[in-house]
């Protein structure tokens, strides 16, 4: 990797005040920007790392209410008695990120500040309809990822913690590219008391999206057999040497339905 | 066999260092001084280089030297050579196109080294490179080589017009012509074999160390054969005479023949250390190794399969292209001719067989020998054809291959190999029975019901390996012998060396090579050290691949033993006052048979030593050399069973069980022997379901990392069930055949099979992954 300039923040105040340095960028559990440094596609003058700060780590749940601080590592969402009980879903999705490696040291907050088109959080936030709480707003999921690699982030802005509440029933399944072991179609599903959503990663040309076809054949029975027969559309979905549009329109499809079926169980 | 002796699963003596951190690899190794390189590579595919202006480079930080192919040429430095002489049917020699280790007009593959930085570090190394500045004109280029062989496609090397290499047949093409005519049935198919990248653990590695004030130089390098790397930069890169030039290839982690050839990156670091007065060491980074690593398999073929009325094969016609790459790399010539074409026969009995092979340069890296070289690609299209034509005539995948396994041995094919002994019914059986075949109706029954569909597939694989008889591939064109060297040397108080030629990369010869010794002596494992990989220390020899190191290398090292064995018991015979016809060696003692008269080895060992009283006219010592030249290939056979279950929804598919049942022929250690064929089985079904190098239209390579490169973990695999049976092989002392790479070379036919089985298809592309799965099943419905 190029030389870079390492701070490290003592807090989310001080850290807003570093990113300020030059070319500087957030660090927190690094698995997505140090190897993208080493081969030097990355090369930022200055890291700020938040990985430490105890503000921003840790699972709360209050009633339904799951707030979880943007530090927070996988490994430690997955692992959470609380979020278990309130929202497994999103602890099995966790534990089905990476290796345990990358487990131990990614997370959520530098997940979704990248939104890279295959990672696994911008599906099940989206699907959960939650909140992105940064160090000067709230944002709501539906606004926040917004394309490939980009966010409703504002230069500067720090992810401080994501919050949502917890569905009656939900679930993800994902199907992996053989070789990376991202997700080629991941498919968070969720029922709460407003409704159904189905959000879809490492498919769409644009990122993250919902699935308006998946979504309405739910809502009027949530159900595996209610998406029988149901054609995704593969225009604006991604091909590329390990799967072409039409393949990954049947996998949305077929994760789908085991989403469901999962979420029942 | 003793539990340490020919036979036992001796826990290999290698692996504590491996596993404890304690390997010495060319990376490990520091010479005071010692700088780091960086190559300035291609990022064209085809391009003509206009201009190198290194001057912002040479300025920066750290920087010792920037440095170019013409100043390379300018030294004398060769062009790399293919060593073995192909000519093609009208008896044109192959048209081996020049190929300087820096590039200096044009580069020809995304990869091709154009200059070299030295620096004191590898990040200030990494910084200048990115600031030499290259103009390229860039050309067309053309990676696939059935299109590189049309007029029109851009010409890659001014000698070969069309990029054709070589246009080479072997066999009978009027006799096999003449049976397809007459045939009751022809199967006809067209198969490709994908390419792959090999994939070493460790990646390339070089320490090149000239030493002014010795006028030595010194080269740790990550080889499979550091004698001939020696030989051949010596006698035709020009790098230094052999006795200035010494090689050490120390621990190195994995070959599968990538690490065979001589690449460009040690001869320049040779030449730069010397240009430059200080130590250069160059260590690939992976996506490196990926790009210039040689690659491996990448034939395209057609074949014909003549059957008379009783479902017997009268004739085998193939007509395959061979993509070699953008250069002719060491062995690159004889793997798609002479290590594939005569393995054509398989372990049937066809009267007449017809090959032509045309070898085409594309702008892709240079295409080698990889774990089965020639034979897997051999294997592939017998065993694919076998299974179609099964179908078409309606007999079972068995059935069809039993009425035509050679019964009755020697067998002389006719694409000149000469089998030497085989049961190939035994093998089917053996593999049939632990398979449970019988039972694969209800089981893909069940499956079915539950919506998954499951699919069995055979393959009955031969080889030949222990490559080679020098005379006989002299006569085919090799440039070198293929015999192998070993000095047994017994130390004054008894403890043994062992100096073999061979080399351990993975093989565990350390281990294997002592057992030899322990079975012939009976002295402790402990007390036998096996020297390898050093070219000031070992005589010379011609290295590990080919599955030679069992049949040609411990064949070596037995002759030597035979005659400190005589030796010996010549000195014990006068010490102990009797007849040499009545000593024994064992347990460590030397003894007069019968009686309690005897000696420890050691003993023998010093009186050789001190010679005070040694037989009349015996010199001192008790130190053997040989070198053993093999009679013949040697000829590993088989049979591989796979059976797969695939979700139709997604494509995936699951191998469930995979059967293999081998002849090895007499086995020194059958831990290691698994630990070979599961490793080959691992890479086997990497090719038929997960690898793959993919270049796009422009030649880049578009796996050039595990992001897309997919290898396979142990998670893709089952526990396999493995077993040997053992006719011996009647051609070496040992009887060994070798195993190295029967797993890979069977493999791969086993398991597309099964697939083709499940989906009630002809035929689908390797890798099978569940896309290419998936769309099959969807392309057969309509």
């Amino acid at each position: 990797m190029y030389s870079v300039n390492y701070h490290r923040a003592s807090s989310v105040a001080d850290a807003a005040k570093q990113l300020k340095n030059g070319d500087a960028k957030l660090l927190s559990g690094g698995m997505t920007l140090i190897p993208a440094m080493k081969t030097r596609l990355a090369a930022p003058s200055d890291l700020v790392d938040v990985s430490r700060l105890k503000d921003l780590q840790g699972v709360k749940v209050s009633g339904k209410t799951v707030t979880i601080g943007a530090a927070t590592t996988h490994y430690d969402v997955s692992t959470d008695e609380k979020l278990k009980k309130a929202c497994p879903a999103l602890a099995h999705m966790a534990s089905l990120i990476g290796d345990p490696a990358v487990r131990y040291k990614g997370t959520i907050g530098g997940s979704i500040a990248n939104n890279d088109p295959a990672a696994d959080y911008p599906a099940a936030l989206l699907a959960l309809d939650a909140t992105i709480v940064t160090n000067k707003r709230e944002i709501a999921a539906d606004k926040f990822f917004k394309g490939l690699f980009e966010t409703g982030l504002k230069e500067g802005e720090i992810v401080t913690a994501v919050s949502f509440t917890a569905p009656a029933k939900a679930a993800y399944q994902k199907f992996r590219n053989p070789a990376s072991r991202y997700a080629i179609v991941g498919v968070f599903v969720t029922k709460g008391k407003d409704g159904v959503r189905a959000a879809v990663t490492g498919a769409g040309e644009d990122g993250v999206f919902r699935s308006k076809e998946i979504e309405a054949a739910l809502a009027k029975n949530f159900d595996a057999s209610a998406l029988d027969g149901l054609k995704v559309p593969a225009k604006g979905l991604m091909s590329d040497l390990h799967a072409s549009a039409d393949y990954r329109a049947n996998l949305i499809a077929v994760m789908a339905k085991r989403a469901v079926a999962a979420a029942n169980a | 066999m003793g539990i340490e002796g020919v036979g036992a699963r001796v826990a290999r003596k290698e692996d504590k260092r491996f596993i404890t951190g304690g390997g010495r690899y060319v990376d490990d190794m520091v010479v005071p001084g010692m700088k780091h390189a960086v190559f300035v590579r291609s990022p064209h595919a085809h391009a003509q280089i206009k201009k190198i202006d290194v001057k912002k480079a040479q300025a920066m930080p750290g920087v010792i030297g920037v440095l170019t192919g013409k100043e390379l040429k300018a030294d004398g430095i060769g062009n790399l050579i293919c060593g073995w002489m192909i000519h093609s049917k009208d008896g044109t020699p192959m048209k081996m196109g020049a190929w300087s280790p820096l590039a200096v007009d044009k580069v020809r593959y995304v990869g091709d080294a154009v200059v070299i930085v030295v620096a004191d570090t590898k990040g200030q190394a990494r910084d200048a490179a990115e600031a030499v500045e290259i103009t390229y004109k860039e050309l067309k280029a053309v990676v696939d080589a059935t299109k590189a062989i049309q007029p029109g496609a851009p010409q890659i090397h001014a000698e070969s017009d069309n990029n054709l290499i070589f246009d080479w047949e072997i066999g009978d093409a009027k006799a096999t012509d003449a049976a397809i005519k007459s045939a009751a049935h022809v199967t006809r198919m067209k198969i490709v074999n994908n390419r792959l990248v090999p994939n070493a653990m460790e990646p390339r590695a070089a320490l090149g160390h000239y030493d002014k004030a010795e006028d030595h130089y010194t080269c740790w390098t990550t080889s499979q054969n550091p004698h001939v790397a020696r030989l051949v930069m010596s006698a035709f890169y020009n790098v230094a005479p052999e006795n200035k030039l010494r090689v050490i290839a120390p621990d190195v982690g994995g070959g599968f023949g990538s690490k065979i050839y001589i690449y460009p990156e040690e001869i320049v670091c040779l030449w730069a250390s010397k240009k430059t007065g200080v130590p250069v060491k160059w260590v690939a980074d992976r996506t490196e190794s990926f790009l210039s690593d040689a690659h491996g398999r990448d034939h395209v073929s057609t074949v014909e399969m003549a059957f008379d009325k009783d479902n017997r094969i009268i004739g085998f016609k193939v007509d395959t292209i061979a993509n070699l790459g953008a250069y002719m790399s060491l062995f690159s010539s004889c793997v798609p001719t002479y290590l594939y074409a005569t393995l054509l026969s398989g372990q049937y009995n066809i009267p007449t067989i017809h090959a032509n092979v045309r070898t085409v340069y594309t702008n892709t890296a240079p295409v080698d020998a990889y774990r089965g070289a020639g034979r897997p690609e051999a294997t592939y299209l017998l065993e694919r054809t076998m299974e179609t034509a099964a179908r078409e005539l309606g007999v079972s995948p068995a059935e069809l291959r039993r009425r035509n396994f050679i019964t009755s041995f020697p067998h002389q094919t006719p694409v000149i190999m000469n089998y030497d002994a085989g049961d190939y019914n035994a093998s089917l059986d053996a593999a049939m029975k632990a398979a449970d075949y019988a039972g694969f109706t209800k089981r893909r029954a069940d499956a079915g019901k539950q919506g998954k569909l499951r699919g069995i597939g055979m393959s009955c694989y031969i080889e030949a390996c222990g490559i080679a008889p020098s005379a006989a591939v002299g006569s085919l064109g090799a440039g070198v012998g293929l015999w192998e060297s070993a000095e047994v040397r017994v130390n004054a108080v008894g403890t043994i060396e062992v100096l073999t030629g061979s080399h351990s990369h993975g093989q565990g010869h350390e281990t294997t090579f002592a057992q030899l010794v322990t079975q012939r002596f009976g002295v402790p494992i402990d007390s036998v050290s096996i020297v390898h990989g050093d070219t000031d220390k070992v005589q010379m020899g011609m290295g590990t691949y080919g599955s030679r190191s069992g049949a040609v290398g411990m064949s070596a090292i037995v002759k030597a033993l035979d005659k400190v064995e005589a030796k010996a018991k010549k000195i014990a015979a006068h010490l102990l006052e009797a007849d040499e016809g009545d000593i024994v060696i064992e347990n460590g003692e030397v003894k007069v048979a019968g009686t309690d008269k005897s000696l420890p080895w050691f003993q023998v060992a010093l009186a050789s030593y001190t010679a005070h009283n040694l037989p009349a006219g015996m010199e001192p010592g008790l130190k053997e050399t040989a070198f053993y030249d093999p009679s013949n290939f040697t000829f590993p056979a088989g049979c591989y069973i796979c059976e797969v279950e695939i979700d139709p929804e997604t494509g995936t598919t699951e191998i469930v069980q995979f059967v293999a049942a081998d002849d090895f022929g007499n086995i020194i250690n059958p831990m290691i022997v698994e630990g070979q064929v599961h490793g080959g089985i691992a890479q086997g079904v990497g090719q038929a379901l997960l690898e793959g190098a993919h270049y796009d239209g422009n030649g880049q390579l578009l796996t050039a990392s595990y992001m897309d490169y997919t290898m396979p973990r142990a998670g893709d695999l089952p526990s396999f069930k493995v077993s040997t049976s053992n006719t011996p092989c009647p051609g070496n002392p040992l009887g060994i055949k070798g195993c190295g790479e029967a797993g890979a070379i069977g493999s791969p036919p086993a398991v597309i099979n099964a697939i083709t089985d499940a989906l009630g298809v002809v035929d689908i592309a390797m890798p099978a992954s569940p896309a290419t799965v998936w769309a099959t099943i969807r392309a057969a419905k309509h």
